[in-house]
C-alpha cells in the first residue's frame, strides 16, 4: 500500500458514493474495524490494455502529429529544423522524466513539488502499483510511469511553435530540460498530485492538463517569442506555411491520439473514460465548425488551416473539462474555444507584438484558458456535468479556483521562462545568426534539406 | 518560320494543346513559369496573417511554325485560351533563324 502514493484529481462525488455510505453504515454497526481495513488493491487487464494503448496515442500525437502539424506551417526551408526540435524535445523529456521527473512530479514532497525517492525510479518495481480514481483497483506503476512521460514530453515540444524557424538547436534543448524542471514538475505537483498538490487541494479541476500541458507551454512560448524576437523580414517577406496538407494530417494525428491523452486521463477503462471519450469527439467537431463558421463571416472564404487550427482548439479546450462535463457542455466549450483562439492569433495577436511563429499562445494558451474557466461552469449538475471539485459547492466558487489555476500557472511557467531563456542566452545565444536564418535552419543547422531546390 | 511563346493560365492547357493540335501544329514545349501582368497577384490569409503572392502560377508553351500557319495558330491559341478576364495571358511572336532535327540532320521547316 506504501506504493500507492500516487494519486490523481479527486473525482467529484462519484455514482458508488451512496453505495459507500451505505456500506460503512452497514458495517459500523456489529464491526467498525471491518470498515477501516483497506482493500486489497486489484489490477484489471482491461485497465492495463486501454492504459498502454493511451499512452502510445499521445506517442501518436506528438510524433508524427504534432511534428506534421508544425512542420507543415513553417516554410520549406525550415521544416527538418521542426520536425527535428518536437522528436529531440520530446525524446530529452523521456528520459529526465525516467531520471528525476517522475518522482518531482508524483511522490511525495510538499504542496509544489514533490521529493526525490524514486530518482532513476527507484522502488518502481514490476510490482509496485499506482492508484486509479475507483479505490481498490489499481495499475502497475510502470504504466502510470510512461502514460505520464508522454504529457511532459508533449508539453515541451509544443512549445517549439512559438520560436521556430529562429532559435538554435542547443539552445532549444537547454531551454527545454530547465523548463521542464522548474515549470512543467511543479505545475504538474499541484495540479495532479494529491491529496497536497496545491492546485488539487483546492478542488481544481483539470482533467487531462489544460493549465498542466497547453497554458504552461502557451505562456512559455509567448515568453520565448518576446525574449528571441521576430524572425527576419516578419511583415515584409511572405511567411506562409509551406504545406498546408501536412497541418491537416498533423491535426488529424492529434485528434485520434488525444483521446489516449483525455480518455486516458481518466487511468481506467470504465464509463469514466466513455465519457471523456465522448466529450472529446464532439468538443472537436463543434470546434472546427465554430471556427469555420468565424472564418466564413469575417474573411468570406473559410480555410483548410482554419479547420485544423479550430480541431486543436477544441482539443485544448476540452482537455481540462472531459471528465467532468456532460456532451451539450462539450459542444459549447469547442464552440466558444475557436471563437476565442480566432482572436488569440488575429486580434489578440497584434496586442501582444510578439512573434508567436505558429500560435503557441493564440491556440493553446487562449484554448487552455478559456477550456479551464468553462470547465467551472459545465462540470454544474445543472448544466449536464458530474458536479464540482472537492470543496467547491457553487459554480462561482469553481470558477474561481480554475481561474486561480489558470493565474498561478501563466505567472509561474512566465516567470520560470523568462528566467531560463536569460540563462540560456548567456550560456549559448538564443539565436541563429542572421545568415542562417535567412538560408534556412534545415541546411545551417542540420545539414540536410527536406526537398531539392 | 516564328516562335510562339505563349503565357497561358494553367488549366487552360488541355484546351489549347487540342486547338494547337487541329491547327496542325506537331510539336510544343510547356515549362511552368511564374510571373504577374496586370492581373497582378493575390492575397492568401493564413491565420491572421495576409500574404500577397506576386507571382502567380502559368504555362509557357513554345511553339515553332512555318510562315503560312501563323496566323491560324495565333487564333487558335487566342480563341482556346480566353476566358475574357484580366490574366488570360499573352502571346509573343519572334523570328526564327534556323531549325535543325537531331536525329537527322533535317533543317528548317523539314525539322518541324
Amino acid at each position: 500500500m506504501k506504493d500507492m502514493a500516487v494519486m490523481r484529481r479527486s473525482r467529484d462525488l462519484p455514482a458508488w458514493l451512496p453505495a459507500l455510505l451505505l456500506m460503512c453504515l452497514l458495517v459500523l454497526a456489529p464491526d467498525a474495524h471491518a470498515a477501516a481495513a483497506a482493500p486489497v488493491p486489484t489490477v484489471d487487464k482491461g485497465d492495463v490494455a486501454w492504459m498502454l494503448t493511451s499512452t502510445l496515442l499521445v506517442l501518436l500525437m506528438t510524433v508524427p502529429g504534432l511534428a506534421l502539424f508544425y512542420g507543415g506551417l513553417v516554410r520549406s526551408k525550415n521544416v527538418l529544423s521542426v520536425l527535428m526540435q518536437v522528436m529531440t524535445v520530446f525524446s530529452m523529456i523521456l528520459v529526465l522524466w525516467a531520471i528525476y521527473g517522475y518522482s518531482l512530479a508524483f511522490n511525495g514532497g510538499n504542496a509544489f513539488i514533490g521529493n526525490l525517492d524514486k530518482v532513476f525510479l527507484r522502488g518502481v518495481t514490476k510490482d509496485s502499483l499506482a492508484a486509479t480514481f475507483t479505490t481498490g483497483v489499481a495499475l502497475p506503476e510502470y504504466v502510470f510511469v510512461v502514460f505520464q512521460s508522454t504529457f511532459a514530453g508533449i508539453t515541451g515540444a509544443l512549445i517549439v511553435g512559438s520560436f521556430a524557424e529562429r532559435m538554435r538547436f542547443r539552445a532549444v534543448l537547454a531551454f527545454t530540460a530547465l523548463w521542464f524542471t522548474f515549470a512543467y514538475l511543479p505545475i504538474a505537483h499541484m495540479v495532479w498530485y494529491g491529496p497536497d498538490g496545491f492546485m488539487f487541494a483546492r478542488g481544481a479541476l483539470d482533467f487531462a492538463g489544460g493549465t498542466v500541458v497547453h497554458i504552461n507551454a502557451g505562456i512559455a512560448g509567448l515568453v520565448g517569442a518576446y525574449m528571441i524576437g521576430p524572425r527576419l523580414g516578419l511583415g515584409r517577406e511572405p511567411m506562409k506555411p509551406h504545406n498546408v496538407t501536412f497541418t491537416m494530417v498533423g491535426a488529424a494525428l492529434l485528434w485520434v491520439g488525444w483521446f489516449g491523452f483525455n480518455a486516458g486521463s481518466n487511468l481506467e477503462a470504465n464509463s469514466g473514460a466513455a465519457l471523456a471519450f465522448i466529450n472529446t469527439l464532439l468538443a472537436t467537431a463543434a470546434a472546427v465548425l465554430s471556427w469555420l463558421v468565424v472564418e466564413a463571416i469575417t474573411k468570406g472564404k473559410p480555410s483548410m488551416l482554419g479547420g485544423a487550427s479550430g480541431a486543436v482548439a477544441g482539443l485544448v479546450a476540452i482537455t481540462p473539462a472531459c471528465g467532468t462535463v456532460g456532451p451539450m457542455g462539450s459542444l459549447v466549450i469547442g464552440a466558444l474555444a475557436s471563437i476565442f483562439c480566432v482572436w488569440g492569433v488575429t486580434g489578440l495577436k497584434k496586442i501582444l507584438r510578439a512573434d508567436d511563429a505558429l500560435d503557441v499562445f493564440g491556440v493553446h494558451g487562449i484554448g487552455g484558458i478559456v477550456g479551464a474557466l468553462l470547465t467551472g461552469v459545465f462540470s454544474a449538475v445543472s448544466l449536464g456535468g458530474t458536479g464540482f471539485g472537492a470543496g467547491n459547492t457553487t459554480m462561482g466558487q469553481q470558477v474561481g479556483v480554475q481561474a486561480l489555476g489558470v493565474g498561478i500557472t501563466l505567472v509561474w511557467s512566465g516567470v520560470v521562462s523568462a528566467i531560463v531563456y536569460t540563462v540560456v542566452k548567456l550560456v549559448f545565444g538564443l539565436r541563429v545568426s542572421a545568415e542562417a536564418e535567412r538560408e534556412g535552419l534545415d541546411i545551417t543547422s542540420h545539414g540536410e534539406s527536406a526537398y531539392e531546390a | 518560320m516564328n516562335l510562339i511563346s505563349c503565357i497561358i493560365r494553367p488549366y487552360k492547357l488541355d484546351e489549347v494543346r487540342d486547338a494547337l493540335t487541329a491547327a496542325g501544329v506537331s510539336g510544343i514545349t510547356v515549362s511552368e513559369v511564374r510571373g504577374f501582368g496586370r492581373q497582378k497577384g493575390h492575397t492568401e490569409l493564413y491565420r491572421g496573417a495576409e500574404y500577397i503572392v506576386d507571382f502567380l502560377p502559368k504555362l509557357k508553351l513554345e511553339v515553332v511554325v512555318d510562315d503560312g500557319l501563323l496566323d491560324t495558330v495565333l487564333e487558335a491559341v487566342q480563341k482556346s485560351a480566353k476566358t475574357g478576364n484580366v490574366g488570360d495571358g499573352k502571346i509573343f511572336v519572334s523570328t526564327v533563324d534556323q531549325v535543325i532535327r537531331i536525329r537527322t540532320g533535317e533543317l528548317d521547316a523539314d525539322a518541324l
